[in-house]
């Protein structure tokens, strides 16, 4: 590990991996990238657990809880958190699901859904519970910088981590800015 | 003998205004943005939303309702004034269900564009995810009340133009939401139609179209590149435009 490069940790809540692919369309950037940072637990090096970190990347709401016990990790061990996307941001599409009760949600697509065979609810000990509701990640633990988008341009997350590591205000151009 | 010209003082500028105008009238000429989402230049203002609070001779005002008067000092696009504005687009976002990677108005919603423009990265409050319906009986089109901000403009335009009286808010403070009037509530079993005013009005996603919604990708939408500062308000480039797949 080397001692002066910005130690990052990104993970996926409840969102759909879209925030990642976008991060992975900074394309061969995230190689001039890597020679500023390394990387914690992250999909990309599938380490399980969070150390101490600089900076937390978070995609996705909070649904289950073993969302809360990531992101209270993550709020634990890295010194500047982000949200990253639109369902950080609001809880976004899964966040759909809050017009409904958690068992009408889970009958609807376990017992009652078009197609389904052999109708049961899951309820393997090793599946997270489900919470009543999707949350947007603010409402769980502080977050220092807020970065919308579904997803966030490639661009505009490499613009954003380059002034973050610069030490920077952060200035994106008003198409960079987008909820959808 | 012509009279003298009357100005008001907004930021420093000095603009015109004709007797009888608001302030957002005389700046709205004077090609300065205010921001506003219940305000309409056809329709009689209404004062509600609050964004559009201006600071005039030290006092709060409206800027949609407030009269125009000879050497008002006012202040507009202030730290103070917009991060106030930052708080209501918040409060907005967070009493309805406002999830514009699903909503079809996205790039083209004026809630989104004047959260855009007063710099809103969050919602920081905890949101309500109140439980609201969806009337897609109309063949024409969709109310998602989801989306409503209450500004009523639909039932301004209905009321005053259609001369129909399709819509009104029931309720009151938190409970306020709004209604269609038939007898079922359906919008089916009115005579609303697809060249009511109404239908063009709304500044969010409440009342769409259908079968339309998609016809602009989104990225190139009227929001997506430039800001409502300089494009102006969606619902009036509606009204009889074929551009963003309206008609």
């Amino acid at each position: 590990m080397a001692a002066n490069k910005i130690r990052v940790a990104t993970t996926s809540l409840a969102g759909c991996f879209g925030c990642h692919m976008s991060f992975l369309d900074i394309d061969e950037r995230l190689l001039e990238l890597l020679e500023h940072i390394e990387f914690d637990r992250t999909p990309l090096t599938d380490i399980k657990h969070c150390g101490p970190c600089d900076i937390g990347l978070i995609e996705g709401g909070v649904c289950n809880a073993e969302n809360v016990h990531v992101l209270k990790e993550f709020r634990k061990n890295c010194k500047i958190l982000i949200a990253m996307g639109a369902c950080a941001f609001n809880g976004g599409v899964p966040a759909l699901r809050n017009h409904y009760s958690l068992k009408e949600c889970l009958e609807e697509s376990y017992l009652n859904g078009v197609g389904v065979v052999n109708p049961l609810i899951p309820n393997d000990p090793e599946i997270p519970l489900l919470l009543n509701k999707v949350h947007p990640i603010h409402e769980i633990v502080k977050i220092d910088y807020f970065l919308p988008g579904c997803p966030p341009s490639g661009d505009a997350i490499w613009t954003f981590l380059n002034e973050l590591l610069a030490g920077q205000e952060i200035s994106l151009p008003y198409q960079a800015i987008h909820y959808d | 003998m012509q009279p003298e010209e009357q100005t008001i003082t907004l930021d420093g500028q000095k603009i015109p205004f004709q007797p009888g105008q608001t302030i957002m009238d005389a700046a709205l000429a004077a090609k300065i943005y205010i921001p506003h989402l219940c305000y309409h230049p056809e329709f009689k203002p209404h004062g509600s939303c609050r964004l559009c609070t201006v600071m005039v001779n030290g006092r709060y005002e409206s800027a949609c309702t407030m009269p125009a008067a000879a050497g008002q000092e006012i202040l507009n696009n202030t730290k103070e004034l917009n991060e106030n504005r930052r708080a209501l687009t918040q409060m907005l976002f967070v009493e309805g269900n406002h999830i514009c990677p699903g909503c079809p108005k996205t790039g083209n919603c004026q809630l989104q564009a004047v959260a855009y423009y007063v710099g809103m990265l969050s919602s920081h409050y905890q949101h309500f995810y109140p439980y609201r319906d969806l009337d897609p009986s109309h063949p024409d089109y969709v109310i998602d009340f989801n989306r409503c901000i209450l500004c009523e403009l639909c039932v301004r335009a209905s009321r005053d133009v259609d001369k129909k009286n399709i819509f009104a808010i029931s309720g009151r403070g938190i409970k306020a939401h709004l209604i269609i009037n038939s007898p079922s509530g359906k919008l089916e079993d009115t005579d609303f139609a697809v060249g009511d005013k109404a239908a063009f009005v709304c500044p969010v996603g409440a009342i769409l179209r259908k079968r339309t919604r998609y016809t602009t990708p989104i990225g190139e939408r009227l929001y997506d590149q430039q800001s409502i500062r300089i494009v102006g308000d969606s619902q009036q480039l509606h009204a009889g435009a074929t551009k963003y797949g309206r008609k």
